[in-house]
C-alpha cells in the first residue's frame, strides 16, 4: 500500500513540475507578447532602424539575426555532427577521449562574455577584419559546438544497438553503417539539438556585441553579390542582430520610443524562434517519414 | 527502420571492397579532423585565457593571494587593492542556488516527459523548453528588472536587487539546458530496465527511483553541470538584477556581484593592457578554472557510479 | 544521406532569408536608390557628392567608409550624426560601434578604427599612448544627481551630496525630505560618468557601495522605481518626471549654467583620432563641429555644444575661462 501511495505522490509531484515549467513559459510569453505584439507592424519589420527619431524599424537587424544564425549553423552543424560521430563511434575509452570530452565541456562552460572578448582580440583585431558577420559567427561557433556534439553523440548512441549490429553483420563497413543507418535514425535528435542551439544563437548578445558590432551598413537587398560592400550577403560587414539591438536600445538608446522598439523587437525575436521551431519540427517529421517509410 | 537498413545494406554489398575501405578511411579522417578542430579551439581559448589571465600577476605584480582571498576590490584607489573574493563567492552562490532550483525542476520535467506521460507530455513540454531557450538573456534581464525586483522589494527587505533575484532569473534560464539533456539521458535508457523492474512488481515511482535514476545518474549530473556552466557564465541578465555590489552578501536578500557582471561592467571602460583590464581577464581565468573543477567533480562522480 | 538532410536544413534557412530579403528589397529600394554603388567610387575620392553643405564640411572626401568605436554613452549621438551625414552624403559609409571608452581608445591607438570615442581624457586611462592621439572635443555633457521624486528634495548642497554618497547620511529626512532610506545607485569604477561625478560632484571622495549599473537607461529606471534612490545621470536623460534632477548649491542643472561654468559637474565627449584626422574622418569630425550639429542635433539630444562653452578644462580637471 505504502508504495502505491508513494507512487501516486510522486506522479503528482512530476505533473506539478511539468505544470510549473509550462506556467513559467506561459507567463514569460504572455508578458513579452502582450507588451510587444501591439508594436509589430509590417512597417516595423521592413523599415531600417533610426538612432534618433521615433518610428525606426528592425529590417536589417532581423535579417542579420537570421544570416548570422545561418552562417553559424553552416559551420557548427557539420563540425558538431562529425564530432558527435567521433565521440559515439570512433573514440576509444582512454586518455585522449577523456581529454576531448574535457575540451567539449570546457567550451560549453565558457562565459559568453569571455568568448566575446576572445573573439574581439582574435577575429576582430588580430585578423584585421574589424567587426564582421564571420567574426560573430565564429565566436558563436565556439560555444555552439559543444551543444551540437553532445546532442549528436546522444542521438547516435540512442539508436538501438541491434540496428548497427545488423548492418555490421551484413559486412557493411563502419563508416557506411554510420552514414546509412546511424545518422538517419539519429537525425530527428540532431535536428532538435540544432534548434536548441539556434535558440541560443538567436538570443545571444554578449558575444556578438564585441565581434559583429553594433551597426549595419546601408544594405541594398537587390545586390546579392556576396563580395559587394552593400550586399546583405557580404560576410565581412558589421551586423547588429536583433538581440544586440534590444540590448543597445535598452541601455543607451536616446530615441523617444525605446520601450516600444525594445518590446516589439523582443516579441519579434521570440516569435521568430517559435516559427522557426515549428518549421523545423515539421521538416524533421517529414524527413523522418521519408527516411523510414518510403523507398 | 530495419527494413531500410537491410535494403541499403543490400545495395552496399554490391559495391566493391576497395571503394568501401576508401570510404571508411575518408570517414574516419573527416571525423577525426572535426575532433581535432574542437581540441584546437579549446586549447587556443585556454592558452589565450591563461596567458591573458596571468598577466596581472606576472606583469602587474598583483598578489594572487590577495586576489583570491581579499574582500576589498578597489582598483582605482591610490593604494589599489584587487580582492575578487566577493565576486567569486557571488558567482558560486548564484550558480549553486540556481542549480538547486533548476535541477529538480529540470529532471522532474524530464521524468514527466519520458516516464509519466511519454506520449503527450513530450509533445507539450518539448516545445515549451525549446522556446524558453529562444528568449534572449537581455529580455530575461528586463523582465527580472521590471517584475521580479519590485516584487522582492515589496515582499522582502531592501532594494530588491539581490542574490535571490539573480538566482530566480538564472534558474529559469538554465532550466531548458538541464531538462533537454536530462530528457535525452532518460530517453536513452534501454526499455528492458523499465520492463524488468515493472515485471518484478515495482511501482512506477520505485522503478524511477531505484532503477532509472541511478542508471541515468552520470548523464543527469552532466545535465546539471552544463546548466551550472551556463549559469556561471551568464552575464547580461544577472547584471540587471543582482545589484553589482562589491561587499560580501550576508543574506539572500543582499545585493551581490558575480565575476561575469564585474567583467561586463568594466571591460568596455578599461583599456587593453592596463592593470584593471588584466585583472578582469584574471577573473575570466578563474571562471574557466572553476568550471573545470566542476567538470572534474562530475567526472569523478560518474566514474564511481559506473563501477 | 546526411548531406540531403543538411541540405534541407540549409534550404529552410535560405528560404527564410530569401523571404526576408525579398520583403526588405522592395522597401529599401526607393529609399536608398542612389546609395548602392559606393564600392566603385570609393577609390577615386569623388568630389561629386552633393554640394549641399554651406559649411563646406562635407564638400570633399565625403565618400568611402570609416569605422568609429568607443563610449557607449556617445554611440547614439554619434550614430545619429552619422545618419544625418550619410543622408546628405550618400557616398559615405560611417559605422558607429560601441564597446566602451576603453575599447574605443585601445582600438583607435591600435589603428583598428578610425575614430575612438571616449567620455574621459585619454590621459586618464592607463596603457594609452595619449600623445599619439589627437583630441576632438565634440560635445559637453552635464550631469547631476537624479533622485526618485518621492524624496521631496530638488536642491542639495555639495557637502550634503558628499555625505549622501559616502553613506554618512542614510535617510532623506536628515536633509528635510521625506522619511525614506537612501538607496545609492552607482556606476562601475571604470565608468567615465562615475569619474566625472566623483571628481566634480563629490570632490574625489569615494562613494559608498550601492547598486551598480552601467547603462543610463537602467539607472534611470531603477531610480524612478526605487523609493529613496539617488543616482547620477547626464542631462539628456531627464526627459520626463520619472526622476528629479537635483540643483547643486542652488545652481540649476541647465545647459546655460554649464556653459558659463557655474554648474560644476560636466565632461567633454571626446573623439580621438590617431594622428591628425584625414579624409572622411576629418570631414565627419568637421561636420560634428559644424553649426548644423552643434546647435541642431546636440541640444536636441540633451548635449551641450562644445563651441558654446565659456570655460574649458584640461586633463587634470583644472577649469579656466576661455
Amino acid at each position: 500500500m505504502n508504495s502505491k501511495v508513494a507512487d501516486r505522490i510522486a506522479t503528482g509531484v512530476f505533473v506539478t513540475i511539468a505544470f510549473i515549467i509550462v506556467a513559467i513559459l506561459a507567463a514569460l510569453f504572455s508578458f513579452i507578447l502582450f507588451r510587444g505584439v501591439p508594436q509589430i507592424s509590417w512597417e516595423f519589420l521592413t523599415t531600417p532602424s533610426s538612432s534618433v527619431q521615433a518610428g525606426g524599424g528592425i529590417r536589417d537587424q532581423l535579417f542579420n539575426s537570421f544570416y548570422i544564425l545561418f552562417i553559424t549553423m553552416l559551420i557548427t552543424v557539420p563540425l558538431g555532427v562529425c564530432g558527435g560521430i567521433y565521440m559515439a563511434e570512433y573514440a576509444k575509452p582512454g586518455k585522449v577521449t577523456n581529454f576531448i570530452r574535457s575540451c567539449i565541456e570546457m567550451l560549453a562552460s565558457l562565459p559568453s562574455i569571455v568568448v566575446g572578448m576572445f573573439g574581439l582580440l582574435v577575429f576582430v583585431n588580430t585578423t584585421g577584419w574589424g567587426y564582421t558577420i564571420i567574426g560573430g559567427a565564429l565566436a558563436l561557433t565556439i560555444f555552439n559546438i559543444p551543444v551540437m556534439v553532445r546532442v549528436s553523440e546522444d542521438a547516435i548512441r540512442s539508436v538501438p544497438a541491434e540496428m548497427k549490429e545488423a548492418s555490421l553483420a551484413l559486412g557493411i563497413t563502419h563508416w557506411h553503417t554510420i552514414k546509412t543507418v546511424l545518422i538517419p535514425s539519429a537525425f530527428p535528435g540532431i535536428l532538435t539539438g540544432s534548434i536548441l542551439a539556434s535558440g541560443r544563437v538567436f538570443g545571444e548578445a554578449a558575444a556578438l556585441l564585441f565581434t559583429a558590432g553594433l551597426s549595419t551598413p546601408r544594405l541594398d537587398y537587390l545586390d546579392l553579390n556576396p563580395f559587394s560592400e552593400t550586399s546583405p550577403l557580404n560576410i565581412f560587414r558589421p551586423a547588429e542582430t536583433l538581440a544586440v539591438h534590444i540590448w543597445a536600445v535598452n541601455t543607451n538608446g536616446i530615441m523617444p520610443d525605446i520601450r516600444e522598439i525594445a518590446n516589439g523587437s523582443s516579441a519579434v525575436l521570440v516569435l521568430s524562434v517559435l516559427i522557426f521551431n515549428l518549421l523545423a519540427r515539421w521538416l524533421g517529421s517529414v524527413v523522418h517519414k521519408k527516411i523510414t517509410a518510403s523507398k | 527502420m530495419e527494413n531500410k537498413a537491410a535494403l541499403s545494406a543490400g545495395e552496399r554489398l554490391i559495391k566493391s571492397k576497395q571503394n568501401r575501405s576508401l570510404g571508411e578511411l575518408r570517414g574516419k579522417i573527416l571525423v577525426t579532423l572535426c575532433a581535432l578542430i574542437m581540441i584546437t579551439a579549446t586549447v587556443a581559448v585556454t592558452i589565450f585565457l591563461t596567458v591573458k589571465g596571468l598577466q596581472s600577476f606576472l606583469v602587474n605584480h598583483v598578489s594572487p593571494i590577495e586576489f583570491l582571498t581579499s574582500t576589498n576590490w578597489n582598483p582605482l584607489a591610490d593604494q589599489p587593492s584587487y580582492g575578487a573574493l566577493p565576486f567569486i563567492f557571488g558567482s558560486l552562490a548564484v550558480t549553486f542556488l540556481s542549480a538547486l532550483i533548476a535541477a529538480p525542476l529540470g529532471i522532474g520535467g524530464a521524468i514527466f516527459m519520458t516516464e509519466i506521460a511519454p506520449s503527450w507530455g513530450r509533445k507539450v513540454l518539448q516545445p515549451v523548453i525549446e522556446l524558453l531557450v529562444g528568449i534572449p538573456s537581455v529580455v530575461y534581464g528586463f523582465i527580472g528588472l521590471t517584475v521580479l525586483v519590485p516584487f522582492i522589494r515589496e515582499h522582502g527587505a531592501g532594494t530588491g536587487f539581490s542574490i535571490l533575484a539573480g538566482t530566480i532569473v538564472l534558474s529559469i534560464m538554465i532550466l531548458p539546458t538541464i531538462t533537454t539533456i536530462a530528457t535525452d539521458a532518460m530517453g536513452a535508457l534501454p526499455n528492458s530496465l523499465r520492463e524488468g523492474s515493472l515485471a518484478l512488481g515495482a511501482t512506477r515511482w520505485q522503478t524511477i527511483r531505484k532503477v532509472l535514476l541511478p542508471a541515468a545518474l552520470p548523464s543527469l549530473l552532466t545535465a546539471v553541470v552544463l546548466g551550472m556552466a551556463r549559469a556561471f557564465g551568464e552575464a547580461l541578465a544577472v547584471q540587471m538584477v543582482i545589484g553589482n555590489v562589491r561587499n560580501l552578501p550576508e543574506s539572500l536578500l543582499d545585493p551581490s556581484a558575480t565575476l561575469t557582471t564585474i567583467i561586463t561592467l568594466n571591460m568596455g571602460h578599461t583599456t587593453y593592457g592596463s592593470v584593471e583590464n588584466n585583472t578582469l581577464w584574471s577573473m575570466g581565468l578563474i571562471l574557466l578554472i572553476i568550471s573545470f573543477v566542476f567538470i572534474l567533480i562530475v567526472r569523478y562522480l560518474s566514474s564511481r557510479r559506473k563501477i | 544521406m546526411k548531406k540531403t538532410k543538411l541540405l534541407s536544413f540549409a534550404a529552410l534557412l535560405i528560404l527564410l532569408i530569401g523571404i526576408l530579403a525579398a520583403c526588405g528589397s522592395s522597401n529599401g529600394e526607393d529609399q536608398e536608390s542612389n546609395g548602392s554603388n559606393e564600392t566603385d567610387q570609393e577609390t577615386d575620392a569623388s568630389q561629386d557628392s552633393e554640394s549641399e553643405s554651406d559649411e563646406g564640411a562635407s564638400a570633399e572626401g565625403a565618400s568611402g567608409s570609416i569605422t568609429i568605436s568607443g563610449s557607449s554613452a556617445m554611440q547614439p549621438l554619434v550614430a545619429a550624426a552619422a545618419e544625418q551625414f550619410m543622408s546628405e552624403n550618400p557616398e559615405a559609409d560611417i559605422q558607429v560601434n560601441a564597446g566602451g571608452s576603453g575599447t574605443g581608445l585601445s582600438e583607435v591607438s591600435e589603428g583598428t578604427v578610425d575614430i575612438g570615442n571616449s567620455d574621459v581624457f585619454a590621459e586618464e586611462k592607463d596603457g594609452i599612448p595619449a600623445d599619439e592621439l589627437v583630441d576632438h572635443k565634440v560635445a559637453v555633457v552635464g550631469m547631476t544627481a537624479a533622485v526618485n521624486p518621492g524624496v521631496g528634495i530638488d536642491d542639495i548642497s555639495k557637502e550634503d551630496l558628499k555625505k549622501v554618497f559616502t553613506g554618512e547620511i542614510t535617510n532623506w529626512s536628515e536633509l528635510g525630505g521625506e522619511d525614506v532610506d537612501i538607496t545609492l545607485v552607482n556606476r562601475p569604477d571604470s565608468s567615465g560618468t562615475r569619474a566625472t561625478f566623483v571628481n566634480f560632484g563629490l570632490d574625489g571622495e569615494t562613494p559608498a557601495e550601492g547598486v551598480t549599473e552601467d547603462s543610463s537607461n537602467t539607472v534611470k529606471q531603477i531610480v524612478s522605481e526605487t523609493e529613496g534612490a539617488i543616482g547620477y545621470l547626464a542631462f539628456s536623460y531627464f526627459t520626463d518626471d520619472s526622476v528629479t534632477a537635483m540643483a547643486i548649491d542652488g545652481v540649476e542643472p541647465t545647459d546655460e549654467n554649464v556653459q558659463n561654468g557655474e554648474f560644476p559637474i560636466w565632461a567633454y565627449q571626446h573623439s580621438y583620432t590617431k594622428g591628425e584626422a584625414e579624409g572622411l574622418a576629418k570631414t565627419f569630425l568637421d561636420y560634428l563641429m559644424s553649426d548644423e550639429i552643434q546647435t541642431g542635433l546636440l541640444p536636441e539630444q540633451g548635449y551641450i555644444a562644445s563651441t558654446k562653452m565659456q570655460v574649458e578644462r584640461d586633463a587634470e580637471g583644472n577649469q579656466t575661462d576661455k
